[in-house]
């Protein structure tokens, strides 16, 4: 096994194109327990803790309404500095295994790992993130989180690129994000959501992760919220759709999920609890942007 | 690098640090500052010259032949020193804690998903993973038995040549038939638990060193040293002498060490290289490398008057143990003779069976058959309280078993049932506020805001539970231990020397407040746990303090008479009446006879003794005998905020009341009560290993849930002292009992909040949530 | 591979690393530091944490090349001599330590912790320590432990 070890961003992209078979390593949470498990023995590990610009944060460059944040970024400093700006990605990080898991674990990382029970993609969704991504060879492209998810434990990276960052537009209302588990702390999500609602340009947005193969949309529970809110003269104002249309929206969010059964859930119970925590979280989000 | 063997010697200088506290006191551990520092040598820690490490390579199918087994490639590895398979070890096949039916290595058959099959020995823990990949089994995999009724039914091949029932107990006490005809009111159920496993946090691991005699020593984190060398030395083929164990600090038991792990492997390693092996399980392997709680079915009819008098109880209990036989015999004797309940019931009926199946084997667990049966009759009783339309914890009252009363086996309970006393404990305690915790993290779910009050219910429930104490059926249960009063550097110093273990429990203090209590000695060194001296049994079954302890207060006892005895030929005067206080041979006024330093100084005292427990008997055709010796209780109220629209639940207070007897070192007492009472809340709400079709689905931290602090409650405690006629100082024995009633005090408290049956735990989120809206 | 590191104010270096070893090997086996402990090695139990650089972790899930070059602080570094660190002299009096394999862990987070915020509340506490796993106590005295800790500096 070789151990890769570049000091810059420059030099990560060029080793990774040298060794397309090594896995990225920065926090480790994940890669880590797949070596101590024995589960696979990859052919090299390339370690980015050295790369600085990974770590960092601020406004986009191109687009001063949102935040670019290092796929380095750990789920502490998501926490505690984001709590404002991307507040969903916020409430996701505290539900991140445990203090020590979210000091070291990134959101490159949780993209990386592509699973499906990862606690940032349906955030990430709702929020409509654009995840930056980059080779040696052919430099910097930009995918939307709606593309990038293509089945369990895989995404649409290429061999030789690495994650770079997220731009997510920075807003401090309206999302929200609930899990499930069966324990008061340190669970992987047995199922999970989160809603985005944006008054400014009249969107409704979500994400369902651990209930299918890839974290999920669910594209019809959006569009009848909004076209409620819109018929309803809701956008502006603190008035709430009715009890029955959230409610419809919780169904049509159940419907959108593939559930499986296994260890961690039964098919029906991810469905029904989608149903409750999308009624709900819709519920809070609306109360929260008025 | 720095031997870890050189840290054992610190963490024994430690454990000898001396404790100036008597028994009812609560003096700091000795053992605590290097655990604190990380200085404590744990079995997992040890570390010798030259030293290889072995690990095993296990069966992935349930059940299979084995047809052919070929180790070349991994022996012609660089780095590989060792490949051992069923034809190297040189006694005896199998071993087993009551029944040798376990194979040291497979040969043939394996019969559980994980079973050991083959060893390596190797320079680095990564040789000895790829070494294992290199070695080739060829498996016929086949139909594997998963379910006990299968076993008792008797209609699948036999996994073992006694076929698949280990043990059955058929009890008949009175006329059922007749006294359930007087029952006004009769409730019927059917409860089931899933596989618990213990989860001690320290992996099994030791180091064994081959000595120069061809003998062999290990240090070891085990519950029973004794019988552990008993095993190993039959199956090493050496003779018991050549096998010297030694206890390194244990992480933890609960149960999970009775059984071998590593004990005969390391050391067949370490006989055939020459070389000391370390071996030290990761977590998966530890989830297939020790025995678990019993998983039970549990079928109940309890009938009772209008006014609630219960009339009669029929149950039937089965209890799966899994691949091979570990103690399934004795949990099934404890899970029959707890039944009823601790209820005065004349007329009962109860069967009982543990079976042999593909699953994984099962063990001891703290509880060890009464958790099971208690979760059916205190759900029971909720049941029939319901029906009687009564309040739950007055039906309970009104059925106490009295002192003097008799169990189903027809054996007198001849000490305080304190059952009432305890109820009215936990009733006088306040209730926490009613109003739902405005704090987003005592929520059900926590910080996953799954709620923001939506949904929570508030429910309360209440549990009794009771167990034997000790080894049970006839057992001859003993501990022995050796105490030597001397003078060293111009102290007096008393050195208490047992192989009683110290698994977390305390009881190296406890044993040095005891030499304390009875030879007036400031200056107590409590040695390491070994095989140098006689059995001491298991650290199980709530029984060391009592017996270990019992063995040191005899001894002590013995030694004090012997200065007494000295003074007085010395001295020429009566010491009859005189006694040992703080260094000093004193009248029974008080008034100074003689130092003991003088008495000791040129000739140290040392003595061994035993002491033993009550006779027992095995149980008769009837299910008729006087099994225990001894018989403890607790109760619990638990108070829940379920959001029953999700099934999430969050336990806001437990409250557990119990008596022990006497509190030789509250202190630690209350840490067994609210650990117990952790793991027993674990059962009801999450602990499980999940088993399908002989596969464990989920064998990690990250899919067995254990509690962690935001789960577990702030606990009120309430600690009854009512002497125990026969113990030492009057104690009992505590380990167990708040594990037991913790349970279905939980169970019953969410049943309260959502209205639901839920008859099975752990219970989850789907139990909770109506079925119609499951679909 | 060859691997440089502070490991409690103390320059180590060490040849012959294998590449898929964590931190928590290199310290346990080769440097002698066992007091980290090895129970769960996937991050569920934080028995083996320890100070990377400052920043609290499993060492089971750092891969020893990352710590080239970083400052290390175990459980073992906590304490001055054979005087106790405040935090495990306030483990052994509430009575927190039972097997005592949670305990390294427990103490290095509570160490964390009292360092970013002097005196927490009970749910601070308790969500701080949530990635701790105890399973002798049932918690009640670590959170004991934690506030006397806490009460102790404040005193100091």
């Amino acid at each position: 096994m070789e151990f890769l070890q570049p000091s810059d961003w420059q030099d990560a992209l060029a080793a990774k194109a040298a060794f397309p078979d090594a896995v990225p390593v920065r926090g480790g949470t994940d890669v880590m327990v797949e070596m101590n498990f024995d589960r696979g023995r990859p052919a090299a590990l390339l370690d980015l803790s050295h790369v600085k610009e990974l770590g960092e944060w601020g406004r986009d460059d191109t687009d001063d309404t949102c935040v670019r944040i290092g796929a380095g970024v750990t789920y502490t400093r998501v926490l505690r500095e984001l709590g404002t700006t991307v507040p969903g990605l916020a409430q996701a990080a505290r539900t991140v295994g445990s203090p020590q898991i979210r000091n070291r674990g990134t959101i490159g990382g949780n993209l990386g790992a592509a699973s499906p029970a990862g606690d940032c993609h349906p955030v990430l969704l709702a929020a409509d993130a654009v995840y930056e991504v980059e080779s040696a060879a052919r430099g910097v492209r930009r995918i939307g989180a709606d593309e990038f998810y293509l089945g369990p434990k895989r995404n649409s990276l290429d061999a030789d690129e690495l994650i770079r960052a997220i731009v997510v537009r920075a807003t401090d209302t309206g999302q929200q994000f609930a899990k499930i588990g069966t324990r008061n702390a340190m669970v992987i999500a047995a199922c999970s959501f989160a809603v985005a609602i944006n008054r400014e340009v009249r969107s409704v947005r979500t994400g369902i992760g651990s209930a299918g193969p890839t974290p999920l949309r669910a594209p019809e529970a959006e569009t009848y919220l909004t076209d409620m809110m819109t018929q309803g003269e809701l956008w502006e104002g603190g008035r709430l759709p009715d009890a029955d249309v959230l409610k419809r929206f919780g169904d049509l969010v159940a419907g959108a999920a593939r559930p499986i059964d296994d260890v961690r859930a039964t098919a029906a119970y991810r469905r029904h609890s989608l149903r409750v925590m999308a009624r709900r979280t819709a519920t809070w989000a609306l109360r929260q942007s008025c | 690098m720095r031997g870890t063997t050189a840290d054992l010697d610190t963490a024994v200088r430690e454990l000898a640090r001396p404790v100036s506290y008597p028994v009812g006191t609560s003096p700091d551990r000795p053992d605590g500052p290097p655990k604190t520092k990380g200085e404590f040598a744990y079995s997992s820690d040890l570390w010798a010259q030259d030293m290889l490490w072995g690990r095993a390579l296990r069966s992935p199918h349930p059940y299979a032949r084995i047809r052919s087994l070929d180790i070349a490639a991994a022996l012609a590895q660089p780095g590989v020193h060792a490949v051992l398979t069923h034809e190297d070890v040189p006694g005896r096949k199998t071993y087993g804690l009551l029944i040798p039916d376990q194979p040291v290595l497979a040969h043939d058959v394996v019969r559980f998903q994980g079973e050991p099959v083959a060893l390596v020995a190797a320079d680095h823990p990564e040789t000895a993973r790829r070494a294992l990949d290199l070695i080739k089994v060829d498996y016929e995999p086949l139909e594997p038995v998963t379910d006990p009724e299968v076993s008792i039914a008797g209609t699948a091949p036999p996994l073992h040549p006694e076929g698949n029932i280990v043990a059955q107990l058929h009890i008949r006490h009175g006329d059922v038939a007749a006294a359930s005809e007087r029952a006004d009111v009769t409730v019927t159920g059917t409860y089931e638990l899933g596989m618990q496993d213990q989860a001690f946090l320290g992996p099994e691991s030791g180091l064994a060193l081959p000595s120069q005699d061809g003998g062999v020593e290990l240090f070891i984190a085990t519950q029973w040293l004794h019988a552990d060398r008993e095993q190993m030395a039959a199956s090493l083929g050496l003779s018991p002498e050549k096998v010297r164990l030694t206890s390194a600090g244990i992480g933890g038991a609960f149960g999970g060490r009775e059984d071998l792990s590593i004990q005969i492997h390391a050391c067949l390693l370490a006989l055939h290289t020459g070389r000391p092996i370390k071996m030290s399980y990761g977590r998966e392997e530890s989830f297939f490398g020790h025995v678990h709680r019993h998983p039970g079915r549990l079928e109940y009819e309890h009938g009772a008057t209008r006014d609630g008098i219960l009339t009669h109880v029929k149950a039937r209990v089965v209890l799966d143990g899994g691949a091979y036989a570990s103690t399934s015999r004795e949990v099934i004797v404890v899970a029959a003779t707890t039944a009823a309940g601790p209820y005065a019931v004349d007329h009962a009926e109860i069967d009982a069976y543990s079976t042999y199946t593909n699953n994984p084997p099962c063990g001891a667990m703290r509880g060890f058959g009464a958790v099971q049966s208690c979760f059916g009759y205190e759900s029971q009783m909720d049941k029939l309280a319901a029906a009687l339309d009564m309040d739950p914890v007055e039906l309970r009252r009104r059925n106490v078993l009295p002192t003097g009363g008799k169990t189903p086996t027809g054996q007198v309970v001849d000490v305080p049932v304190p059952v009432r006393e305890l109820l009215d404990q936990l009733e006088a305690m306040p209730l926490p506020p009613a109003e739902n915790p405005d704090e987003e993290r005592m929520r059900p779910g926590g910080v996953a805001n799954t709620t923001h009050g939506e949904g929570v219910r508030r429910g309360v429930g209440y549990a009794v539970g009771f167990k034997n104490i000790g080894f049970s059926s006839g057992a001859d249960d003993y501990s022995t231990a050796r105490v030597r009063l001397s003078v060293s550097r111009g102290e007096l110093t008393a050195e208490v020397h047992t192989a009683g273990l110290e698994v977390g429990q305390g009881l190296v203090v406890v044993q040095a407040q005891i030499a304390r209590t009875e030879l007036g000695v400031d200056h107590v060194l409590v040695l390491p746990a070994d095989t140098q001296i006689g059995n001491a049994g298991s650290s199980s079954a709530s029984r060391q303090s009592w017996l270990t302890g019992g063995a040191v207060q005899t001894t002590c006892a013995a030694v004090a008479a012997e200065v007494l005895e000295r003074t007085a030929q010395r001295l020429g005067v009566n010491t009859d009446r005189c006694r040992l206080d703080a260094g000093q041979i004193v009248t029974a006024a008080g008034d100074f006879v003689a130092s003991m330093v003088d008495i000791v100084a040129d000739e140290p005292i040392e003595l061994i003794r035993e002491y033993h427990a009550r006779k027992t008997t095995p149980l008769d055709a009837n299910g008729q005998g006087d099994p225990h010796w001894a018989f403890a209780f607790a109760a619990h109220r638990a108070v829940v905020d379920v959001d029953v629209e999700l099934g999430l639940v969050r336990v806001i207070e437990l409250a557990v009341a119990q008596d022990v007897g006497k509190a030789l070192n509250p202190k630690a007492l209350e840490g067994q009560i609210e650990g117990g009472s952790a793991q027993g809340l674990g059962l009801a709400l999450m602990e499980e290993i999940q088993v399908e079709d002989g596969c464990v689905r989920n064998p990690s931290f990250t899919d067995y849930l254990v509690p962690t602090i935001l789960d577990v409650p702030p606990m009120r405690l309430a600690i009854l002292e009512l002497p125990t006629p026969h113990g030492p100082y009057g104690l009992n024995g505590a380990g167990e009992p708040p594990t037991i009633s913790s349970t279905p005090a939980v169970v019953a408290a969410v049943r309260a909040a959502t209205g639901m049956p839920l008859p099975r735990v752990p219970v989850r989120p789907t139990d909770i949530v109506e079925a119609s809206l499951l679909t | 591979m060859r691997l440089e590191c502070t490991v409690n104010d103390e320059a180590r270096s060490l040849d012959g690393v294998w590449e898929g070893e964590s931190l928590l090997y290199v310290l346990r086996e080769r440097l002698g530091l066992p007091g980290s402990k090895n129970a769960c090695e996937q991050g569920e139990c934080g028995s083996c944490s320890v100070y990377v650089d400052g920043i609290l972790a499993c060492s089971c899930l750092v891969s020893a090349g990352q710590v080239h070059g970083a400052r290390v602080i175990t459980v073992e570094g906590l304490a001055e001599g054979d005087e106790l660190h405040p935090i495990q002299r306030a483990f052994v009096e509430a009575g927190a330590v039972q097997c005592g394999f949670c305990t390294p862990g427990f103490v290095m987070v509570t160490h964390d912790l009292l360092a970013r915020e002097a005196s927490p509340t009970e749910p601070e506490i308790r969500e701080a320590l949530a990635g701790n796993l105890c399973r002798c106590t049932g918690y009640q005295k670590i959170v004991d432990a934690v506030q006397l800790a806490a009460k102790m500096l404040e005193e100091e």
